[in-house]
This record gives structure tokens, sequence and C-alpha cells, in this order.
């Protein structure tokens, strides 16, 4: 038997790829977003009162039975369509079987040898653009555990005295993503690997099926990694990298696994099946649980539920509610805006795709629509330690304040103060600038003076602008703002002193 | 030769979850033998291309509308817990892994 | 009066009270009298574990008063209103104790009602308490409960049937005209037999399983417990319909099954004789009183042919292999975390790891503990294709086995059980003997269908005093009505020139006798 060596160092990434091939696979719970748990009526919500949003079933009381949601069944339809996965023309849920308080009838209600989705694909986008395409084995529905939080100790499981548990979480509607091993990734391993869950967010995102926000747990990862000899044509043993809950820690996590495995593999040793724990701090993963044969979930079709039949009629109404594919969006998108390629990407990384989408449709140029979101919105918002999207600006908002500028009734600066001031509850743009008195000095009389004002004190400029040198108006506006506290159009100043100097 | 040997007994009682004495565990893989006995000619009783039944009546489909209905209350949820602290369930030491 | 209107049919005091001749109250009390007398003490028949005296008289002074002031909500009262009910202990109830008859739930008190309960509170039908039955439902002899042996009214040395020994004693010894069983391999309808009562067991789904404590899931189905046919049916009628709960549930109309009861004509009835349910293993005093019941209904006009269902050979292997993996799984959930008993192990360290197992192993009896490991072997890696697998499979061949009876015959009939009941004791070191007890009631679950127990006479063992036969009728899948029909036409054949079986019962000794021959 060959030593598992499980201290043996990792090798460099650019060694490990060397030597071997990584084989990836994904397994992703998605947390829908449905208003009821997967089998009982009580509500699905985030962070209230423990065991506040329980019924008899969530806490697997005795008698209680569960009722599958059709608005989750129609999720993982649409999921499945989404991810171009046959669906099946009858599917049944089953339980898988073991003892965890978290779980309160000791046994999971998933599906087995009969899930609702399979053998599908998805396009992921690289960040060179380059498509690379994820096979698909099967999506299936489950639903979630409650929630353990340990006491004692480090507030670890491990060396804790007791735990408690709330089963708000008990019973959510969860759809279980599982790749076919992925192979031919090579050195872009860690980017597909942050790409499909990437993708699979924007996917599940698109179809409104989940919250999509992993900080939160709506979407998780599982990451399994095994190496490949680079001669060779036989997978290796897998490691399992539960919960690795964000997509940077997944390009993290598979990196890290690869580079472990090679360590082993070369220094002679064998991988162990096992799963394996991410430490974020440390960007390392940790020994958890070998797969053992104590692992026999007993299996069996939930008697209690009776099978789902998709009928084509069903499926192809579904099929109708599906939005278009994100990555065919983004394209779309792009050419569209017209937005240089970091222009794009800025905004997609900012997760603000939507809202300039729904900006520039309700009538606003792309430009503007970026400038509002990626700037002012977006400063704010950090400043106010909030998401964009939660400042709750309207796209008539922005528009109204972009046709304020370009009617020269107020300039940029105090386009933003206004902003800040409509945030804050005091009306529209339009009425904060009357009721402030913001609107930009405009009227001839006020603004002549204060030029003709700035002009007698400053003889040497004039004299450089008399002579031809237009750029020098630039120091006469600081001076007209001065005066005019800001109020004056920039544009509007040196059409005055153009006009008093007779240049052009 | 016997169906279920006291071994077989031991790992499923752990499966099961149920403590069980020495004496226990001899005792029932002795019954669990004479039953599994009488009743594993059922494997030869059917062929291959017999359907299984896990439903006595062909219902499918049935769903429930997604919307809020019954719950109970934290105070009704946790009535009958053998231990609870601070609105939740509590139980001794997890010491294992998942 | 007291004594005598405890013996009326549930019908006759649903028709008394709606004459105004009686009161719920007074019926009430009459029960909880002959509780008082029969169910307490040494050798008291001990079919209630929970006896709900002050919820019973609430409810009848509700439907008393309903009904005193007249007008549309006296007029809408359900016709069985402030007739009074006992409940198996395996449904669970708000306000009263539901102990499954385990350990494991001693002070459990359910925050929500079963569908079954929700309605007849609805109907208005006083619960008098709940009814003892073998742990989980468990057994063919209700020796199997931690709340102590249920005794048979006619012999109190003999079982009463199982699981729902409690129900059946409590209605043939007149306690409680009615009461809800379930049955997953024959629990209302082998204790039926065994006290000389009429129990159903529908199609499955015909009545929600919701707040029934599962034991199996695809074979448990609630139903009625009664002296005669009709009450059944009545009973039935109103427990029965849709439940949105319950995914398993029928979505089908209610048939009028207490007008089936009622139609005693079976000319041109074709009744099936199930060729396998008979002979070996049988009594000889069962299978006598099983042969009059067909001379007498031949005799009225129906039509008695023999059915061949071979695969039956095979049921009782396939149920002990269902209904314990089923079991295994359902009773999972009973771990010490949520509700229920928690128990601490003795010694070693405070894990919840141990505190399950130690909680299982003192909350569960023994043939309890027996069923959830033989279901966890037969859903076992390496075993499920061969036993739970199969097992499906052979309910397949069961189900075909019924629908070419059914082709040949409107209704079938077996005896229901091969013994009468037998002496407390005889068959607890034996589970296999035990086991065969449901022989000739476990098909009718395995295939969902629908069955009925009705007393078919009396037969002695060869060792002592005549005790009831029970003699069971079984119908097509949503064909309940027919089981009525002709338990119904059976039931009033046999009575024609005596009087009803459960009638005859002997006395029993009342509480004040016990204490007095003390």
């Amino acid at each position: 038997m060959t030593e598992t060596l499980p201290d043996a160092a990792p090798l460099s990434f650019e060694d490990a790829l060397e030597q071997f091939d990584p084989v990836l696979g994904f397994e992703v719970h998605v947390e829908l977003n449905t208003a009821t748990k997967m089998f009982s009526a009580a509500p699905n919500a985030f962070g209230d009162e423990p065991n506040t949003n329980v019924s008899p079933v969530c806490l697997g009381l005795p008698g209680a039975l569960p009722v599958v949601n059709e608005k989750a069944v129609e999720s993982a339809i649409r999921l499945g369509l989404a991810l171009n996965c046959d669906i099946a023309e009858s599917c049944r849920f089953a339980r898988k079987q073991y003892f965890y308080p978290d779980t309160p009838k000791n046994w999971q209600t998933s599906q087995y040898d009969e899930p609702i989705a399979h053998d599908g694909w998805l396009d992921v986008e690289l960040d060179d653009g380059e498509i690379f395409r994820v096979e698909i084995e099967r999506a299936h529905m489950e639903e979630d555990a409650g929630k353990l939080t340990h006491q004692g100790g480090s507030g670890r499981i491990q060396g804790a005295d007791s735990s408690l548990v709330d089963y708000n979480r008990a019973g959510v509607p969860l759809i279980e993503i599982v790749t076919k091993p992925i192979v031919g990734a090579g050195s872009r391993a860690p980017e597909i690997a942050r790409a499909y869950v990437s993708a699979i967010r924007d996917v599940v995102k698109a179809l409104d099926i989940s919250d999509a926000r992993m900080e939160r747990g709506n979407v998780r990862c599982d990451a399994n990694v095994s190496l490949m000899p680079k001669d060779g044509d036989a997978f290796g043993t897998r490691s399992e990298t539960k919960n690795v809950n964000s997509m940077r820690a997944v390009e993290h996590a598979v990196t890290f696994e690869i580079r472990r495995h090679a360590g082993v593999l070369a220094a002679g040793g064998s991988i162990v099946q096992e799963t394996r724990h991410w430490k974020e701090e440390t960007r390392t993963t940790s020994s958890g649980r070998p797969k053992s044969d104590a692992d026999d979930y007993r299996y069996f079709p939930e008697p209690d539920l009776v099978p789902i039949v998709s009928s084509p009629a069903w499926i192809e109404q579904l099929r109708t509610t599906l939005p278009e594919p994100p990555a065919e969006r983004r394209r779309r998108l792009r050419e569209s805006w017209g937005y240089s390629d970091a222009e794009f990407r800025d905004v997609v990384a900012a997760g603000l795709l939507d809202e300039i989408e729904e900006t520039v449709g309700s009538g606003a140029s792309p430009a503007t629509a970026r400038k509002w979101w990626m700037g002012e919105i977006s400063r704010l918002a950090n400043a106010r330690d909030v998401e964009p999207t939660a400042l709750g600006v309207q796209s008539a908002t922005i528009i109204e304040l972009a046709g304020l500028i370009d009617e020269g009734k107020i300039n940029d600066k105090i386009a933003r103060q206004v902003l800040e001031f409509h945030l804050d509850g005091e009306g529209s743009p339009a009425e904060i600038v009357s009721a402030r008195g913001l609107e930009v000095v405009s009227d001839d009389g006020a603004l002549t003076a204060a030029v003709e004002k700035a002009m007698a004190e400053n003889p040497d400029v004039v004299e450089k602008v008399a002579a031809g040198k237009l750029k020098a108006i630039g120091a006469l506006i600081g001076p007209v703002m001065k005066e005019t506290q800001g109020q004056a159009d920039a544009g509007k100043v040196r059409e005055i002193v153009m006009e008093k100097l007779g240049v052009s | 030769m016997s169906e279920i040997s006291r071994a077989d007994v031991e790992h499923l009682a752990k499966l099961a979850h149920i403590s069980m004495t020495d004496e226990e565990l001899t005792t029932m893989a002795g019954e669990l033998d004479v039953i599994v006995d009488s009743v594993k000619k059922v494997s030869e009783a059917v062929d291959a291309d017999v359907p299984a039944t896990s439903h006595p009546l062909p219902l499918t489909n049935v769903f429930r509308r997604d919307e809020v209905g019954e719950m109970l209350t934290a105070e009704q949820a946790l009535s009958n817990a053998p231990d609870a602290e601070d609105g939740r369930f509590k139980v001794p030491a997890i010491l294992d892994e998942e | 009066m007291t004594a005598e209107i405890t013996r009326l049919t549930a019908a006759q005091m649903a028709a008394k009270l709606a004459a105004g001749e009686i009161t719920s109250v007074e019926l009430v009390r009459a029960h909880l009298d002959r509780i008082d007398a029969v169910d307490g003490g040494e050798a008291g028949l001990n079919a209630f574990i929970h006896v709900s005296r002050d919820e019973a008289l609430a409810t009848a002074e509700e439907v008393d008063a309903v009904r005193a002031a007249g007008g549309a909500e006296a007029e809408a009262l359900h016709p069985l209103a402030g007739v009074p009910i006992a409940v198996k202990d395996l449904i669970v109830t708000v306000g009263q104790p539901t102990t499954a008859g385990s350990r494991m739930l001693e002070d459990w008190v359910s925050p929500y009602d079963a569908t079954v309960v929700e309605r007849i509170r609805a109907a208005k039908l006083p619960i008098l308490g709940k009814t003892n039955l073998d742990e989980f439902a468990m057994g063919s002899s209700t020796e199997h409960s931690a709340y102590g042996v249920t005794r048979n009214p006619w012999d109190t040395d003999r079982i009463p049937g199982g699981s729902g020994g409690g129900s059946a004693a409590a209605v043939a010894a007149f306690e409680a005209p009615l009461a809800l069983g379930t049955d997953t391999g024959g629990s209302i309808r082998q204790p039926g037999a065994v006290t000389g009562t009429v129990g159903t067991k529908p199609t499955y789904g015909s009545v929600s399983r919701y707040g029934a404590i599962a034991m199996a899931s695809s074979l448990d189905q609630i139903g009625p417990v009664a002296r005669t046919t009709e009450d059944a049916a009545l009973l039935h009628e109103l427990i029965a319909g849709h439940d949105p709960k319950d995914s398993t549930s029928l979505p089908d109309e209610v048939p009028a099954f207490g007008a089936a009861a009622r139609t005693t004509d079976v000319s041109g009835l074709r009744i099936g004789v199930i060729k396998q349910l008979q002979g070996e293993g049988y009594q000889e005093g069962v299978l006598a009183r099983f042969q009059e019941s067909l001379d007498a209904l031949r005799a009225a006009g129906a039509e008695i042919v023999e059915v061949d269902c071979p695969s039956f050979e095979h049921a009782l292997s396939a149920y002990y292999l269902i209904m314990p993996s089923e079991a295994s799984s359902n009773l999972a959930r009973f771990d010490g975390v949520r509700y229920g008993t928690r128990v601490e192990p003795e010694d070693g360290p405070l894990t919840i790891e141990r505190v399950m197992g130690a909680t299982r192993a003192a909350g569960f009896g023994d043939e309890v503990k027996r069923r959830i490991i033989l279901g966890t072997y037969a859903l076992s890696a390496g075993y499920y294709d061969a036993y739970y697998g199969s097992a499906q499979k052979v309910r397949t061949l069961i189900q075909r086995d019924f629908a070419a009876a059914f082709e040949q015959a409107d209704v079938l009939i077996s005896p229901t059980a091969p013994t009468v009941a037998f002496p407390l004791g005889e068959k607890l070191d034996d589970p296999l003997a035990m086991y065969l007890n449901d022989v000739a009631t476990i098909p009718a679950n395995l295939a969902g269908i629908p069955g009925i127990s009705v007393p078919g006479g009396l037969a002695s063992d060869g060792d002592g005093a005549a005790l009831p036969v029970g003699i069971q009728f079984l119908a097509p899948a949503r064909e309940d009505a027919r089981v009525y029909r002709a338990a119904g036409a059976l039931e009033a054949l046999l009575s024609a020139d005596a009087e009803p079986l459960w009638a005859r019962a002997p006395e029993l000794p009342t509480a004040a006798a016990q204490t007095a021959g003390e």
C-alpha cells in the first residue's frame, strides 16, 4: 500500500501543470428564492428570529407530511433548460438517510437516481473572451438543513460543549447542479472554476430563481479536483473541497488542491478520497472526514411524495419564460452600448448590468447611464456602505439630472449634490434645484457683472485671451465661480469673455 | 449459513443509532436471521422485467402553490424540546464532521 | 338508561340526539362511566391510554347548546355531532397527549391536529380519549405497548388483536360507539375480527394520513372502527376526502358509504373466494364460520366464484421487507433533539451521537428495534435490490393478481384472521408466528385496495369459550362502497335470526366488582 504522505509539500502551480493534467468537477447548490419551503408552506426567509419560520413538516414532527412546492419544480425545470439539459419525463424524490441534529427527520429529501434534469452543458466565458464548455451531468431538487451554532470551545464544531439548532433554514429549496468531469482545462483550471461558478450565478440570477448572493450562501460550491499524469488516461483519486463560497475562493481552492495533489503524487504518495475544508485565511484546504463505508445513505423512493411527470407542453410553456442566456446578453449589450472592453468589464464586475440596461431602456444615453451608475451612485453607495442598487436610484432621476445638465440649468458638480439631496428625501431633482436655488447663474446681468469683475481684477489674463490664447479663459472661470458661489455655467462664462474681447 | 451475523447487527445498529448491549446484539442477530431467512425468497419470486410499485395508487404531480400557509410559533416549536436556549434547540457536542 | 345508551349503535345515537331524546352530555357521561367501570384496574381492559373527560364534555355541551338553540346552526350540525369517539393514540391531537404506545413520546403533546381530528372536531364529535396500541402500531396483539396490554372484552386473558387493540376493545366493550384506527397490514381489520367489531381499511389515499404517526407510509391508512357496518361507513364518510396536506390523498368525491352499507341486497353480486386465503394455517372453527357466511351469501343470491392469486404466497415476505424499511426511516426522527424523550448514556462522553443512541435504545421497545434493524438491513448498500427492490416488484404482482381477480368478481372474500383471539403472551417470543396473523389482511395494503372485517359468528379454538371470527371483504381501489354493501348484507343475513354478535359479548367485571372481590 502506498503511503498517503499528507505532509508532502505542495508543488508550485507551474511544476504541477508540467507533470499532471487537472480534472475538475463541481457540485453547486443553489438556494431558491421561493416564498415558501420545498415541502412545506412555511416561509423561506433569511435572518429571522430562530425557529419562527417553521411548520410541523420543517421540524419533522410525528405525523407531518411533505407537499412539493410547484414553483420550486418549475424553477428546477427552467434551470435545467437554461443549462441545456434533458428534462426527465418522470422523476421522483428519495430519502437520503443520515443522522444529524440539523436534519429534522434524519433524512434529507433529495433526488437520487431520477434527477429532474440531466445531460446538459453551459458555455462559460474566460477573461480573454474564450468560451469553454462545461458538461452538466444532472440538476436535482433537494432541501436545505437547519443552522447549527456551536457553543463553548472556539465556537467551532471541534471543542464545542454543545450546539444550538435553528430550523428556519430546514427545508429551504435547493437545486444541486453536478458537472461531468472537466478535462482539458490545463493551466486555466482555476480560471475555469471561477468562471463556471460565476456563470451559474449569472444564470440563476437571470432566471430570477435565486437571490444568487454567494456571501449569504445562496450559491455554494463543492469543488472536486483530481490529477491525471500527463501521459496517462485514468482519472486520479479526487478530493472534494466543501463550501467554497466565493468566486475568488473557488479559484484559489482549485489552485491549492492541484498543487497539493501534485506534491503528494510527485513524492510517491497517494491521494485519499476525502472531504477537504477550505481555509480562507491561509488559502489552503485541510483534511476533513474520509469517505468511509459508514456512508450508507440507504436511499429509497420517498413514499410520501408522488412522481413528477413533465409533459412536453409544460416544458415548452416554461421554455418561453427563459431569459436570454447571460453570455449572449452581455455580447449584445457591449455591442449596442459601444463601451470599451475595459469599461464593459468594469460594469459587469460592479454587477450593474441590469441597472444600466434599465436606465438606457428608459431613455438615457449609454454613456450617461454608465457615468451615473459607475460614478456618483457607486461612490455614494460606497460611502454609505451599501450596494449601489440598494440606494434605490430610479432611472427617471438619472434622466432628469442629465436633462438639467443638458439644459445648462446645473453643472456636474451641483448635479452630484442634487442626487445626494434626492437620496436624503428632498424630492425630485427639479424640485431640489428650485427649492435650494441651485440653478446656475445664467441671467446675463449677474453673470456679466461677475465676469467683468474677474476681468478687471486679472488684466494679465485678459491680455493673453485677447492675444488669442483661449486656454487662458480657464483662469477667469475660478474667480467667477467664487463670485457666484459655484452656480455659474462654465460654458456661459467662456462665451461672455470671448464676446467682450471679440475673439473666437 | 446464517443470513445475519452479530457483526452485521452491530453495524446496522450503528447506522440506525440504537445503542445495544452485547447480549441484545446476539439475541437480535438470532431473531433477524430467522426472519430474513423466511423473507429472502422474494428476490426469487420476481423477474427483472417486473416494474416496482412504490405507490399503491398512481398519482402524479401533486403540488402546492408557493404561498405561505400553516406555521408554528417559536413557542409551539420549542414546546416539546428536551433542551432549548435562546429560542433554539440545544444538543450536546457534535464531534463528527460533515 | 345510562347503561343502555352505550349499547346503541352510532346511527341510533345520532337519531336520538337529533330527535332530542337524549343529549350529548348524557351520552358522553354514560361512556365515561363505562370507561371508569371496565377500563382500569388489574383486570380492566386498558383500552385507553388517556381519557379526556373535560374536553369530551365541553364538546358535548356545545353540541347540546346548538341543538337547543335550534335554527340554521342546529340544522347544519353533522349527523354524528354529539356522538362520542375514541382515537387511536397514533393520531395526533392538540391538547391531549399522543404517545404512539411508546416511551419515546411519553409526555409529548402535538402542537397540531391530524386532518382527521380536525374533521372530527369540526363535526363536533366529543373525543373521549386516546386508545392503546402496539408501540408505533407494530404488532398484532397490543401487547407491545409501553402502557400495558389491552384485554379482549370477550375473554380478558386473550389479546384484542393489534395494533389497534385499544380502539377495537373500546368499541366492543361499549366504552365508545366509534373509534379511529390505522391499518398498515391489518391493524384495523384483525382487531375487528377478534373482538367481534367492524373495521375498514379504506382505499389508500381515501383518508388523509396527515397527523397519523407514520409506520410505513406507502401502506398506512386511517379508517373507522365501529360495531356495525353502517356506523363504520358513516364515520368513513366523515373522515374521507381530499386533503392538500397529504400528497397521496385522492382527489375524489366521497361516495355515500352509509347508503351502501344499508343496501342489503347481494343478488347478482359476484363474490370471489381467494384460493390462497383458506385452508392451511386457518383454524377449523374459523373456516367453518367462513363457509357458513359463503352459504348465506349464496342463498341470498350472490354468485360465489373461486379466484386464484398465486403471488399472495410472497405477500407476507414482501410486507415484512417494505414495512420495516419504511418504518426504519420514518422512525429516524425520534432522536431526542426536537421532542420526545432524551436519554443520556450512563457513562462515557456526552456527545449527540451517543445521546441519540441511548435515547433510541431506551425509548423504543424490542419489536420496534427489531423492525428498525430489519429495515435498515433491507435498505442498506448491496441488499436494496434483492430485498426492498424485489418486495416492490412483488407488490406489482399482487396488484396484477387482484386486477385479474376483480375481472371475475365484484368483491373478494376471506377470513380476516387465521385464528380467533389467542391467549396473552402466547406469541410474544415468536415474532414470525405473530406476523402470520396478518397473512390475509396484508395483500390489501400492498395493493392499496379497500378491505373490511365484519363479524362472521363465534368459534372456539378448542381451548375455552366461543370467540368472534371475522370475515373480510375486499374491493378494487376507490370502490370502498362495495365492501360496505357486501359487509352490510352479510351482517344482516347473520343477524336475521339472532342478536347481532356485538350484543352477545359477555358481561365484563366492573371496577366496583373488582374492588368487591379483593
